[in-house]
């Protein structure tokens, strides 16, 4: 139950969470300031595109590091469980183990780590785009970085909802 | 004359938001090889039409036309009202921007090129590894200045390039936009409230209000202009401290 749970969806909604909050409020943070200090249209004037320069780069960062950090943040969720199974229900972790074997299959692993570049997309896109939407003060900073990450939020959890209807029709 | 060529021709050109028009069939021709200083009411749309000269925002309706036929045509450099640096890099990173990217640069010659600009806006090439956060107001429009001259433009537009400086470094500034402009012979487009470098720096003044350029020529020429707006802002109690507005 615990190694279903964590592989196929909270291992990888809790780690997109997350990164949404820090990394996603980091971007457009740092994008938005960029934008008030007219770096961007600094950018823009010496011929480099910004979508380019600034989006690309910190998108396909995030492709890349979000499935591996959900496959870390998974392999916690598990020892984590492994732990609380020894101390609250006097599982010896040698049984855990067994368990997990028994109840894992590799299509709950695949499952999980599916949906993370996807997560990664919307968080990345969403944070980008929030950060070119700031005007020139502090407070839009604010207000914009604020809505990056209750929109990245909210998207990663119906994306997530969207998969689980999309991989109950395809039978994974 | 090469001094009467028309760097930028601007025809009947309209920029707006939504309902608002800010600029109001302006027409504007820029020679080359001048020194152009505008000025307006602030919020009158001096940055508007400077950035849609630059490309930055897009016209409602009207021509911009290009006409610098000479080596580097094409090739402009902007100076932003607060630098806009690139944060993440140091000052010689900034200036070696365009360049890395327009062309493929050993970084030894990079790093040449970058301390002769460094050197040309009167730095040296020890605050070429400092960051913008460490540099002060003067050293960032330095550097700033720096990085818009990085690809030789043939056409300069700088955003109050004085603002924010204090009497004597704004004085320097001047002095260094004079001498360079003087050497490298571009054209430079400046927005500026400082009267003095009005009187110090351009060979032109167009002033802006309602939208349209209302006052053309040198200093002089747009001192006696009986429009009511240029005349408030030459003649009015500050323009008299200066006693610009006596004679």
């Amino acid at each position: 139950m615990v190694g279903i749970l964590v592989l196929r969806e909270l291992g990888v909604l809790i780690v997109a969470i997350m990164v949404a909050g820090r990394s996603g409020s980091a971007y457009t943070a740092e994008l938005g300031s960029m934008k008030m200090r007219e770096e961007i249209d600094a950018l823009s004037t010496m011929g480099l595109d910004p979508i380019a320069v600034l989006i690309l780069p910190r998108v396909a960062a995030l492709v890349i590091a979000l499935p591996i950090l959900t496959f870390i943040g998974s392999m916690a969720g598990l020892y984590g469980g492994g732990i609380v199974a020894q101390f609250y229900g006097d599982m010896a972790p040698a049984v855990y183990v067994q368990r997990l074997h028994e109840a894992v299959s590799i299509t709950s692993f695949k499952v999980g780590i599916l949906k993370a570049p996807f997560m990664a997309l919307v968080i990345g896109i969403v944070a980008c785009g929030e950060g070119l939407r700031v005007q020139g003060s502090a407070e839009s900073l604010g207000k914009q970085t604020t809505t990056s990450v209750v929109k990245s939020i909210f998207l990663v959890i119906v994306l997530d909802g969207l998969f689980a209807v999309f991989f109950a029709s395809i039978g994974m | 004359m090469s001094d009467e060529e028309i760097a930028i021709s601007v025809r009947d050109l309209v920029v707006g938001f939504g309902k608002r028009t800010v600029i109001d069939h302006l027409s504007l021709d820029v020679r080359a090889g001048e020194i152009i200083g505008l000025v307006g009411a602030s919020g009158g749309g001096k940055s508007v039409l400077m950035r849609t000269l630059i490309g930055l925002l897009p016209k409602r309706g009207g021509e911009i036309e290009f006409r610098d036929r000479r080596n580097g045509a094409g090739r402009r450099g902007v100076l932003f009202q607060q630098g806009a640096l690139f944060s993440a890099l140091n000052a010689r990173q900034n200036i070696q921007l365009p360049l890395r990217e327009s062309a493929h640069l050993s970084p030894g010659l990079l790093d040449e090129i970058a301390n002769a600009k460094l050197e040309m806006v009167g730095l040296t090439a020890e605050d070429g590894d400092k960051f913008p956060s460490e540099l002060s107001g003067g050293m960032t429009k330095r550097v700033a200045l720096a990085r818009a001259l990085a690809l030789d433009p043939a056409l300069l537009f700088l955003d109050e390039p004085t603002s924010g400086l204090d009497p004597i470094a704004a004085g320097e500034f001047d002095a260094l936009i004079k001498t360079l402009q003087r050497t490298l012979r571009f054209t430079v487009f400046m927005i500026t409230h400082d009267l003095n470098s009005l009187a110090a720096v351009c060979n032109r003044v167009a002033a802006l209000a309602d939208g349209k350029i209302v006052a053309l020529g040198p200093l002089s020429a747009v001192l006696a202009s009986d429009h009511p707006w240029v005349r408030a802002y030459f003649h009015g109690a500050r323009a008299q401290m200066l006693h610009l507005g006596s004679n």
